[in-house]
């Protein structure tokens, strides 16, 4: 059966860490970092890889704009 | 399969919109301003409309709107989008003019350039962000601000024996001869963005078909004003927000609503 | 074809020539004493023929923001009111400025402050030449005297406001707006094409190609650096403005012991006050300020230099005279004489006057 897999790629220097993206996704692939980045800010990243379906609500949601989608169908 | 072999730009299924650039915004973190100007973005480049629009920012936070997209704009004084907006749609037709206002530029100081542009009926476009609260200069008390909200000038909650009534403006737009498309949409979760896009590409394209003007308001959230978290702004702006400025299409004369 | 003699208001002069030169839009409010602008626009229905728009706005404010709007657009357009009206358009005549829009305003004033009356005055002299809105700013200031003045400045405004970026005002008073003289209109000159504008305002806001950098239209700079630099270009535009663009007429000065300065209406009234002067034996002149802003300082500094004195001829409580005396640093008496409330001086009172205040 066809599978579904996606992966996000946040840029972390513009994120501002406003976690709308993590109650955005479904899967709960998304968390914060630990790390900030320049401005102080914890970003988004993918902490539950495997999970992302590549849905792109996060992307949607994000204000800023820091997150690019891929999804790809796995046979 | 490993992560490299997804980001691959072939599997590339949302991006960040090419006109809105790199700068970073100086919205506050989760401000919905952001989200609005990206599907105003993503409208205009899939109408492939970028060299035909010209836009006006307000006075508020989203007075620098013009930084962020790459489109040509104008930047009114507080209030005059509307007027300046029918002029430039009579003087030049075939653009798409758009304004792009919040509660107090719109609801407040100007309420006659708004009723009066909206009566006009010149094809424009009003993207009304409703956070019931000024955000730019601090927080204070708006026309939208609910009753018994706290703001910085109405700081025991807004008592309607003070400071009257929040202003449900957009229900008066809709009563007016020359809107052709009224709405009001928000932009809080995934399908309610994506409503907000389509209705956003709808009165775009009011715009372009010289249907009459169409105005799209976005409820938002303004969690700094409301000291709350984006997330916690989310749940109330559904809880106190959503009761008082309900969704939906409040007016489509547009003869294509039965498409839905 | 010779040219055709036509005998209108001044008010009527402005709505012709606006038409004849090329104006794209006009954006109005009715007051008392220059309905006769958007009145007489609205008879002739330009978008049949130049495809000049004409709106009745909402107010003066939404009128000078559409103003603002469009000539953000590289298109030509103006807006006319008069005294209290233009008080209202102030907020978006600094944003023009701000903004650097070329863009006509005509003010037929009429006498204030407040409501004040219908009747003509020249009390807005400060409001117009010493800013009206916020913030350090010049508006190029035109002064007709007749209502052939009226319809030459239209074409001349427009063209010193496009030259020069800069938002360009006719300062006229109820008497020329609303007396009737003979006038030969200005040519038709055909309206400029989309592509015109594009080559000639490179920077108006019509919608981003694909070659060249956004374009906005805005007057807000939040870096106090960028911001003072901005002032500065400002201020180095007005400098050439006032180096190059100072107009004023001169009557019978070359031999004048004393001189009258007035604009507009008050010039017509004194250019005969001289006239029964000179009959008297008394040796005086005229000179008229076409531009009040920017203002013939020069010239008048070189009469302190010649005349025994100057009178200050104005429908206000003195204002132009201030702007007299700064020229003259000194060198000779400048005194003021005016009429307030509507009521117009004759030219027997402004002898009158000469003799006792500055003989």
């Amino acid at each position: 059966m066809a599978k579904i897999k996606g992966a996000i790629v946040v840029n972390k220097e513009r994120c501002k860490g406003c976690r709308l993206c993590v109650v955005a996704c479904p899967a709960k692939v998304i968390a914060m970092s630990k790390q900030v980045n320049s401005k102080g800010y914890n970003y988004a990243q993918m902490a539950n890889e495997d999970a992302c379906v590549g849905c792109a609500s996060c992307g949607i949601v994000c204000p800023d704009g820091c997150i690019s989608v891929y999804k790809v169908k796995v046979d | 399969m490993t992560i490299e072999d997804i980001i691959k730009p072939e599997n590339l299924v949302y991006k960040k919109p090419d006109i809105m650039n790199d700068r970073p915004m100086h919205y506050c973190p989760g401000c919905s301003h952001g989200v609005v100007h990206k599907l105003i973005a993503e409208v205009l480049e899939e109408m492939d409309i970028v060299e035909d629009t010209i836009g006006i920012t307000p006075v508020g936070c989203a007075v620098f709107a013009y930084n962020y997209l790459d489109i040509d704009w104008e930047e009114a004084a507080h209030g005059r989008a509307p007027a300046m907006a029918v002029a430039i749609k009579r003087l030049r037709p075939n653009k798409l003019v758009f304004t792009y206002q919040g509660d107090g530029d719109l609801a407040a100081i100007g309420t006659a350039e708004t009723i009066h542009a909206c009566n006009r009926g010149d094809s424009i476009t009003i993207i009304f962000i409703n956070n019931g609260i000024y955000g730019m200069t601090g927080g204070q008390m708006a026309p939208t601000t609910l009753e018994g909200m706290k703001t910085a000038t109405c700081p025991y909650g807004r008592n309607t024996r003070l400071n009257g009534y929040p202003l449900k403006i957009t229900n008066l737009l809709k009563e007016l001869d020359g809107t052709c498309y009224v709405t009001r949409q928000s932009v809080h979760t995934a399908a309610a963005v994506r409503k907000a896009k389509k209705a956003i590409r709808k009165a775009f394209e009011n715009n372009i078909n010289q249907k009459g003007v169409s105005v799209v308001e976005i409820v938002s959230t303004c969690n700094s004003g409301w000291k709350l978290s984006p997330e916690k702004a989310n749940e109330w702006m559904e809880e106190n927000m959503f009761p008082a400025y309900p969704l939906g299409d409040l007016k489509d004369t547009t003869g294509d609503n039965q498409a839905k | 074809m010779s040219e055709e003699i036509k005998l209108m208001k001044g008010n009527e002069a402005i709505a012709h020539a606006a038409i004849r030169c090329g104006c794209d839009g006009y954006f109005g409010y009715p007051i008392t004493p220059q309905s006769e602008v958007l009145e007489t626009l609205m008879e002739i229905e330009p978008w049949k023929t130049t495809g000049m728009n004409v709106l009745q706005a909402e107010s003066e404010i939404a009128a000078i923001n559409m103003v603002y709007g469009g000539a953000g657009t590289g298109k030509k357009v103006m807006t006319s009111s008069s005294s209290p009206g233009v008080s209202l358009k102030q907020e978006g005549v600094s944003y023009l400025a701000g903004a650097e829009l070329p863009a006509l305003i005509v003010n037929v004033m009429r006498g204030g402050p407040g409501l004040g009356t219908i009747q003509p005055s020249q009390a807005d002299y400060f409001q117009t030449v010493k800013g009206g809105g916020h913030g350090d700013y010049r508006l190029i200031a035109l002064a007709p005297a007749s209502v052939q003045e009226m319809a030459d400045f239209v074409g001349l405004a427009f063209d010193l406001a496009f030259k020069y970026r800069n938002p360009a005002i006719i300062l006229a008073d109820g008497v020329i707006g609303q007396m009737m003289e003979k006038v030969v209109l200005p040519p038709f000159k055909p309206r400029r094409t989309d592509e015109e504008i594009e080559k000639e305002c490179p920077w108006a806001a019509i919608g981003k190609k694909k070659n060249r950098e956004r374009n906005v239209i805005t007057s807000l700079e939040l870096d106090p650096a960028v911001m003072e630099e901005r002032n500065n270009h400002l201020q180095r535009k007005y400098k050439t403005i006032e180096e190059n663009e100072v107009r004023y007429e001169e009557v019978q000065c070359e031999d004048a012991e004393y001189l009258l300065v007035a604009f507009g209406s008050s010039a017509r009234i004194c250019q005969k006050a001289v006239e029964l002067a000179r009959a008297q034996g008394i040796k005086v002149g005229l000179l008229r300020p076409i531009t009040l802003w920017p203002f013939p300082t020069k010239a008048i500094a070189k009469y302190a230099d010649q005349v025994k004195s100057m009178l200050s001829v104005e429908l206000n409580a003195g204002q132009m005279v201030e702007d007299i005396r700064l020229a003259v640093n000194g060198k000779v008496k400048v005194e003021h004489f005016g009429r307030l409330g509507g009521i117009v001086y004759t030219p027997d009172e402004i002898i009158e006057a000469m003799k006792a205040k500055i003989m």
